[in-house]
């Protein structure tokens, strides 16, 4: 048995080395940090612990503006990509012809690069002086009046990021969920088609749970990816994201590390602590509604 | 309820599409099922059993032909609007539902003037559940069910709303032996304490034998037989029906027929009378041999298996067609093992005699 103990050990030690240099450590480091006060990156001194950190970022309105945006985007984003992913999901299991096309179009996003796909968007979206960019065109011809998605007032912004993010999470979503979908077994349906289930009541009854663990593993991992926006941000608003108001809490962190007004691991260590302590809790929260609503 | 199939008939497009033709897996059918009776399809698979069953529930469309329930055309009626109550070879109860919730899933879809409170639906529920004997369970999740707990449940599900027709998809197919022979009378006795009309679906010979009021024994998509489970094991129709019914098999002989005697070779082992000179196979049930030293069938002995109330003799003979041939005799003969060779006489009622080229049953007079 000991043998055996060992030499499992062994077999493990090649993971457990590189995951405690590369993820243990930094995070106990980021922990640290974030609790020495005055740190000096050039010394690589600091005046001692405590919690000025936490109390300077808290009070940052640009970390207030990215907690807020952040919030906003995964309150829309996470919900609104699940839901739409499960309709375009469901109405691929329906469909026979085509199906391959589609199941392919829908996931091309996924392969196609974060940036490229911003650019996309920028095309479609911004307003220059030469032209108003594809959607204000048909904006005007539906009787609207043009506005600047990528400069302009804050909920065009985050309307842009929205659906960007959407874009960009759902044929993940879709995949998912499809083959989810195809794993219920035909049995069920024609069980409850014998019995004269409604179809809505199919769903509801039938199909919704027996997808349930691959839905809440889309939410909680939707829940998660979404805090840590910051590409799609960026892709969109260029680098200088607290200029344009629309700063999520991993670019705060990033710009406390290396931006114009970086240099500051301390802050920066703070802010990705608070935003830990956050994912965590809400993961958690989700993990006790799941236990309840999840079946198997 | 009685259900009548008229020249039904289920033909599938052949699934390699460069071949022309189609799979024809339910041929011509036409029978009655009598009101209140169990009735058993019965044949080796792929011979379109289970279509015939889907097709009577519904699920699948026939390609010509007519269902009728009573009087009630319902070739072109939905599953949902036939009555029907179908039980599943896996079960498909819903994993994330109570027992009780899986029974009652039915009676919630009903509507309008139909539709129950909550109370009369759980009195349906555990007065079914009690009639299964699953009472006890109502709150386990199908998981926590042992296989014929599950069957059970099953069987529940599909009788809480009093069907007019009970369907049954290989029920047994999934348990063990010993449960599968107390489940097969457990579905006996609730069919009769119900008096639904039930239909069920099996490979198991013996298993449609033991239960049904009636079997049909199919082969390809066509009826061979249909008829009470002995009277079809006495009276085959044909050497298919022969060989499929019956533990140990029928043994099948080689043999002639010529001038009114019956020949294995060169020994005459029996008179018949009626049936023209020709080849034909000669099937034995193994309950027909009896041991008689100066009987006209001369076998090699084999070995002798003893299972307490009778014996077993295995043994060879070089015009049967399989390798041994099995004959089974009360216990009260005393069997030597010693010698090479077994003589029996034969019961003329367990010996059936088919043409080598239809393989359909000859009968003299």
């Amino acid at each position: 048995m000991d043998n055996r103990n060992s030499k499992a050990w062994l077999y493990l030690l090649p993971a457990i080395l590189f995951l405690g240099v590369f993820m243990v450590y930094p995070l106990v480091d980021v922990f640290i940090y974030s609790f020495e006060e005055g740190y000096n990156s050039a010394s690589q001194t600091f005046f001692g612990y405590g919690i000025y950190n936490y109390s300077y970022v808290l009070h940052d309105p640009y970390f207030l503006q990215a907690v807020k945006n952040t919030l906003i985007l995964v309150a829309i984003t996470v919900p609104l990509s699940t839901g739409i992913a499960l309709l375009i999901s469901v109405g691929l299991s329906s469909i026979k012809k085509l199906r391959e096309l589609f199941q392919t179009v829908y996931f091309l996003p996924y392969v196609t690069n974060t940036l490229a796909v911003g650019l996309v968007f920028m095309i479609l979206f911004k307003k220059t002086a030469y032209s108003d960019g594809l959607v204000n065109l048909l904006l005007n011809l539906f009787g609207g009046s043009s506005v600047d998605f990528i400069d302009g007032p804050y909920w065009a912004k985050m309307f842009v990021l929205c659906f960007y993010t959407i874009w960009v999470v759902m044929p993940f979503k879709i995949l998912i969920l499809t083959s989810a979908l195809a794993s219920v077994k035909q049995d069920y349906y024609n069980a409850a088609k014998v019995d004269g289930t409604s179809r809505l009541r199919i769903f509801t009854r039938i199909t919704l749970p027996m997808i349930s663990p691959s839905l809440f593993y889309l939410v909680i991992t939707g829940f998660i990816g979404a805090f840590k926006a910051y590409s799609d941000a960026v892709a969109l608003f260029g680098v200088n994201l607290n200029a344009a108001g629309m700063n999520t809490i991993v670019g705060y962190v990033y710009d406390m590390l290396y931006g114009d007004s970086g240099g500051f691991p301390s802050y920066a260590s703070a802010a990705a602590i608070i935003l830990f302590a956050i994912v965590l809790t809400i993961t958690c929260i989700n993990l006790l509604i799941s236990k309840k609503h999840v079946h198997y | 309820m009685k259900v009548v199939l008229q020249n039904l008939t289920k033909k599938f497009p052949n699934r390699n599409k460069k071949e022309a033709g189609e799979v024809i897996a339910v041929n011509d059918f036409t029978f009655e099922i009598p009101d209140g009776k169990l009735i058993g399809l019965l044949g080796p698979s792929g011979c379109g059993k289970s279509t015939t069953l889907n097709l009577i529930s519904g699920l699948q469309k026939p390609t010509s032909g007519k269902i009728f329930f009573g009087e009630d055309d319902v070739t072109g009626l939905p599953p949902e609007h036939r009555g029907i109550g179908l039980v599943f070879q896996n079960y498909a109860l819903y994993p994330h539902l109570t027992v009780r919730q899986n029974i009652i899933f039915p009676l919630q879809n009903l509507k309008g003037k139909n539709k129950l409170t909550k109370e009369q639906m759980d009195e349906k529920a555990l007065e079914i559940a009690k009639l299964v004997q699953i009472d006890g369970l109502m709150d386990r999740k199908p998981s926590e069910l042992s296989g014929g707990q599950q069957q059970r449940v099953a069987i529940a599900r599909a009788l809480v709303k009093m069907p007019r027709v009970l369907l049954l998809d290989e029920p047994l197919s999934n348990l063990d032996a010993r449960l599968r022979l107390q489940t097969r009378e457990e579905i006996r006795r609730i069919q009769r304490e119900t008096g639904i009309t039930t239909v069920f679906v099996t490979h198991d010979q013996e298993e449609a034998m033991s239960i049904s009021d009636m079997i049909v024994v199919m082969k390809d998509g066509i009826i061979q037989q249909i008829g009470a489970p002995q009277e079809v094991y006495d009276n085959p129709v044909n050497l298919f029906v022969a060989k499929f019914l019956g533990t140990p098999p029928i043994s099948v002989f080689e043999g002639c027929v010529r001038a009114g005697k019956l020949y294995i070779g060169d020994d005459c082992i029996m008179d018949v009378a009626g049936i023209d000179d020709q080849d034909v196979y000669i099937g034995i049930r193994p309950e027909g041999f009896i041991l008689d030293g100066d009987g006209p069938l001369c076998c090699d002995l084999k070995g002798v298996e003893v299972m307490g109330r009778d014996i077993t003799i295995v043994s060879t003979h070089d015009g049967c067609m399989s390798d041994e041939i099995r004959s089974i005799i009360s216990s009260d003969y005393k069997v030597s093992v010693n010698t090479d060779q077994v003589r029996f006489s034969l019961k003329p009622h367990k010996v059936h005699i088919f043409s080598k080229t239809t393989e359909m049953r000859l009968s003299g007079n």
